[in-house]
Order: structure tokens, then C-alpha cells, then sequence
């Protein structure tokens, strides 16, 4: 009993370290958004501001953070509406017909998966400027709706060849058409699905950096993350004001994750069960 | 029979519906990207000048002997086997403390998620601060611990900067494994605890005769992850060192951005990115086969 005991408090001890360890940083980036410069540069760099400011937040609004959040969210959320569109539909097909070229198309989306998107960088790059799509917000769905596609597919085929047969087969007898099979059967019943892989799509669009990077320029054009880049390139030596950028940054993430903890934990973990 | 006909017309119609959106915007953005940087891996061209200089192979001859790119391509296979190394024991060992408390540690388990919610780029940012020599985080805690001496330019010297980048990148990813080992574990059957328990066995035991064979399989899926992730990793080594101090933290990624998007050279970024391709398609394929085999 006292060995269990013992062992008990090595437990406590082992995870209150991993809590410093993973949450220090955000302590680090909290205290030092509500400090000066100079407090900062006088004071111990982990201690709690001694007169709290919010200057550093009023300058981050004043800037293009605005800007970058609507941008953020525009191309975050027509992507996850096309990528939920087109998935579910190519789902359906794979999952609910038989033709013959189902096994092949569906084993190459699948493939897809593996696809190092590095290697689509400068292509899409090249594509981008002849559209005429270069540093607009638009020139970010393309991508990012293709690039999700295989593994959004791979999930929801899965999900719906789960669903018996004997539902549409009374709908198909009533005369259903294809159409209502999908929209008025299949669509409700793959909400569950559809919820995570939007979810799984959705932060991992949200954080997205390389696409952005290459694809955009001007700062009223970027997204959340390359606006951390770019005010991080201008204001590099008023740290306050960085940490003031990055707190503001993760606050929607953050609430979202307050609403909805479970449902986002097996979001992001969908991608990673199959891969 | 003809009525037979026109529905089966009429569905493969409707299939073909289904199905194009999603076939054309992959063949745009994902096939057509493919072999367009193959073929753009035999041209030197600045990606603004109407003209491409064909240069057949050189691009593929340069990259044979290119120290930089397998000096990146050393990176990447040291940053596999390290944060393999890392991430994976640290990961287990906090999934099973977890696992073991049960509800009461849920507490722990939102504190420990936290680092997931954070972007590469918001990470990245935040750490270049944090090992600032001079009003850095950890250069504060070793002063107020009198360690000065340990102090170092964390980013800045080409011995250390590699090693502090891969910490984060740590960091940045144990949780992640930590819920993945968490998820494996709730699915270990409670009866086989019970039974263990009857036969007397202590924690280690239960531990290395119970959770660990039974994490196997697990464990080997998220090496094969952390390989491919590895070796096409690019967001926080750019953000925080852009590969250098000299390279010392150059890695394939980075470097192919590097030459096509700094240096404006697509057709040798297009070679490098292709190689990339060629590299870790081999490698999931080689994973894919070596733990299919056994598992059979």
C-alpha cells in the first residue's frame, strides 16, 4: 500500500514538471504582453508585470490585426465549406456505387495523402500568377480545398460505407433520386463525420504558413499567421508588442477549444489515426 | 431493357457529377504540380521572365554534389532519429501517467494540450524570444538560478542553434503523441488490468508486460509519422533561424524555398522539391511495407 502510495506522489511530481515545462512559454508571452519595454529590459524576464499596460494590445489593434483575422477566417471558411461540398460528394460516389473505375480513382485520391506538398509549392506558385489570382485572399482556396481533399475523402468514404444499405433502398423504391439520396439520406446521417473532418480542416488551415507565404504579399492580403511574420518583422525589437500579437492571436483557437475541447481533440487527431 | 440502359446512362452521368469537382481540382493542384516540377527541374529559369533555359539533367548533376542540400538531407535524418527519440518516451510516459489517473487528471490533460492550439509561425516567434541571450526567458531563469555561465546565444551559434530548434519542434509535438498514446491506451480491455492485479503485479509490471506490447502497434504508426513529418518539415525551422546560422539548420524545405523563392532560381528549387518527392515517397512506402509485414 505504501508502495502505491510512493509512487502516487512521483506521478504528481513528473506531471507538474511536464506542466511547467509545456506552459511556461504562455506564461512567458502573457506577463510580457502586459509589460513595458523598459520593465522588461530593467526586471526579471519571468515575473508577473509589476503595472500592468495595455498599451502593447491597443497598438496590435491599431495595426492590420483586424485585417488579418477577417482575412483568416474568409479563406478558413470558404475552404472548409468547399472542402466538406466536394469531399462529401466524391464520398458518396465512392462509397455508395459500384463502376469501374471506383478501386482506381479512389486508391490514387488516397495516395494523395502521402504527397509532400512542397512539391505543388512552386507549381501552384507559377499557376497562381497566371490566373491572375497572386496576392489575394482567393488565391489561398485553391490549394488549400485540393490539398485537404484526399484525406477529407479517405474519412468520409469510410464513415459512409458504414451506413447500411437498407435506408436508400427503400428511398430508391419510393423513387428517390440520386441527388435527394445524397442531400436528404446520406448528408445527415455522416454529420458526425463531416464534424470532425470540418474541424480537422479548419485548425489546420487556421495555422497554415507556407501556402500563405508564397501566395500573398501585401499585409492587407495575408492571414493570421503570416501577419505574426510580418508584424514580428517590423516591431522585432518591442517585444511587449509581439507578445501582445501572439496572445490576441491564439484567443480564437483558445475559445474554441473552451467550447468544444472534445470534438477539436478528435479533429486534429483524425488525420494522424489513418496516416 | 432500353429503359435498363438509359438509367444506367443516366447514373454514370450522375457519378461523373459526383465526382468531377473533386477530380479537377486535384488534377490542378496536386497531378498537374507533379510533373510540372519535374519538368521544371530541367530548366533554369527565374520564374518571371517569359524565356526557360533547357537545361536537360545539370539541375540533377548540381544536386548530386551539392553539399548544402545533403548537408540539409543530414539534418533532416538526424532531426528524424531525435525527436523519434524525444518525443516518443516522453509522449508514452505521460500518456500512461495519464491514463492511470483516470478522471482526476483531466485537469492536466487541457494544460498539456495547449502548445496544439498555437500556429508554427506563433511558436516559432515565441521561442526566438524566449532564448534571446539577453532578455530571453531562459537567459532569466538561469541568471535568477546564478547559472549565467550556461547562458549561449541559443539561435545564433551554429553548434547549439540546430538542437534548440529541434527542442521546440519537441515541444511543439509531444502533445499530439501524448493523445494519440492516450487514445490507444483507453482501448486496452479493463479485464486484463483485473487479471493482472489478481496475479499481484506491480506497476513496472504492468507497464512493461501490459501497456507497452500492447502500444506497439501504435508506436510504430507514430514513427512513421514523425519520419515523413520530418523530412518535409519547413514552418518553425524557417520562422525561427531560416536555416541558418550557416546551415546549421538547413533542411531540405528550407532550402528549396530558399533557392526558388529568395534566390529566384524555380528550376533548381523545382529539382530540390522533386528529389523531396522522390525521397519521401520511397520512405513511406518502405514504412508502409516493413509494418504491413509484420503485422501479418
Amino acid at each position: 500500500m505504501n508502495f502505491i502510495k510512493e509512487t502516487k506522489k512521483w506521478y504528481f511530481i513528473f506531471l507538474a514538471v511536464w506542466t511547467l515545462i509545456a506552459d511556461v512559454p504562455f506564461l512567458f508571452m502573457l506577463f510580457t504582453s502586459f509589460k513595458t519595454q523598459s520593465e522588461l529590459l530593467s526586471g526579471n524576464t519571468w515575473q508577473i508585470p509589476r503595472q500592468p499596460t495595455i498599451e502593447n494590445f491597443s497598438t496590435v489593434l491599431e495595426g492590420n490585426f483586424f485585417t488579418y483575422l477577417k482575412n483568416s477566417v474568409i479563406a478558413v471558411s470558404i475552404s472548409v465549406v468547399l472542402i466538406l461540398i466536394i469531399s462529401s460528394m466524391a464520398a458518396f460516389a465512392f462509397s455508395r456505387f459500384k463502376f469501374a473505375l471506383n478501386n482506381l480513382l479512389y486508391s490514387l485520391i488516397i495516395a494523395g495523402m502521402a504527397i509532400p506538398i512542397h512539391v505543388t509549392l512552386i507549381p501552384i506558385y507559377v499557376l497562381t500568377n497566371k490566373i491572375k489570382l497572386y496576392d489575394t485572399v482567393f488565391a489561398l482556396i485553391g490549394p488549400y480545398v485540393a490539398l485537404s481533399l484526399p484525406m477529407s475523402i479517405f474519412i468520409l468514404t469510410e464513415f459512409m460505407r458504414e451506413i447500411p444499405l437498407e435506408l436508400e433502398e427503400a428511398a430508391k423504391i419510393d423513387g428517390c433520386s440520386m441527388f435527394r439520396l445524397y442531400s436528404d439520406i446520406l448528408l445527415p446521417l455522416s454529420a458526425p463525420a463531416l464534424i470532425t473532418v470540418g474541424i480537422y480542416n479548419g485548425t489546420y488551415l487556421w495555422n497554415e504558413f507556407v501556402f500563405a507565404l508564397v501566395l500573398t504579399s501585401s499585409p492587407t492580403r495575408r492571414t493570421l499567421p503570416l501577419g505574426i511574420w510580418d508584424f514580428q518583422a517590423r516591431y522585432g525589437s518591442d517585444i511587449p508588442a509581439i507578445m501582445a500579437f501572439l496572445t490576441l492571436s491564439l484567443l480564437p483557437m483558445l475559445i474554441a477549444y473552451i467550447f468544444g475541447q472534445d470534438k477539436i481533440i478528435k479533429g486534429m487527431m483524425a488525420g494522424a489515426v489513418k496516416g | 431493357m432500353q429503359r435498363d440502359k438509359s438509367a444506367k446512362l443516366l447514373q454514370n452521368l450522375g457519378l461523373a457529377l459526383f465526382l468531377a469537382p473533386a477530380l479537377i481540382l486535384i488534377g490542378i493542384y496536386i497531378i498537374w504540380p507533379i510533373i510540372m516540377s519535374f519538368d521544371l527541374s530541367l530548366y533554369e529559369w527565374d520564374g518571371v521572365s517569359p524565356q526557360k533555359l533547357y537545361l536537360g539533367l545539370k539541375n540533377w548533376k548540381d544536386l548530386l554534389v551539392d553539399s548544402i542540400f545533403w548537408h540539409a538531407f543530414g539534418n533532416n535524418i538526424k532531426f528524424i532519429f531525435l525527436s523519434i527519440i524525444i518525443e516518443m518516451p516522453i509522449a508514452i510516459l505521460i500518456a500512461v501517467l495519464l491514463d492511470r489517473g483516470g478522471k482526476r487528471f483531466d485537469a492536466f490533460k487541457s494544460l498539456f494540450y495547449l502548445p496544439m492550439l498555437m500556429s508554427s509561425v506563433a511558436i516559432g516567434v515565441l521561442f526566438k524570444y524566449i532564448y534571446d541571450p539577453n532578455f530571453g526567458l531562459i537567459s532569466g531563469i538561469l541568471s535568477f538560478l546564478h547559472l549565467d555561465s550556461l547562458n549561449q546565444d541559443w539561435l545564433g551559434d551554429p553548434n547549439v542553434a540546430f538542437y534548440s530548434v529541434v527542442a521546440v519542434i519537441c515541444w511543439q509535438y509531444i502533445p499530439f503523441y501524448m493523445i494519440f498514446f492516450i487514445a490507444a491506451l483507453s482501448n486496452i480491455p479493463q479485464e486484463l488490468y483485473e487479471a493482472a492485479k489478481i496475479d499481484g503485479a506491480t506497476q513496472q509490471q504492468y507497464f512493461w508486460r501490459i501497456e507497452l506490447p500492447l502500444l506497439t502497434p501504435s508506436i510504430k504508426t507514430a514513427c512513421i509519422l514523425s519520419l515523413i513529418g520530418s523530412l518535409k518539415y519547413f514552418d518553425l525551422i524557417y520562422v525561427m533561424t531560416e536555416g541558418g546560422p550557416s546551415n546549421a539548420t538547413e533542411l531540405m524545405a528550407t532550402y528549396m524555398y530558399k533557392n526558388a523563392f529568395a534566390s529566384f532560381k524555380m528550376g533548381y528549387g523545382s529539382t530540390i522539391a522533386s528529389a523531396m518527392f522522390l525521397i519521401i515517397t520511397t520512405a513511406g512506402i518502405f514504412a508502409y511495407f516493413v509494418t504491413r509485414r509484420k503485422e501479418e
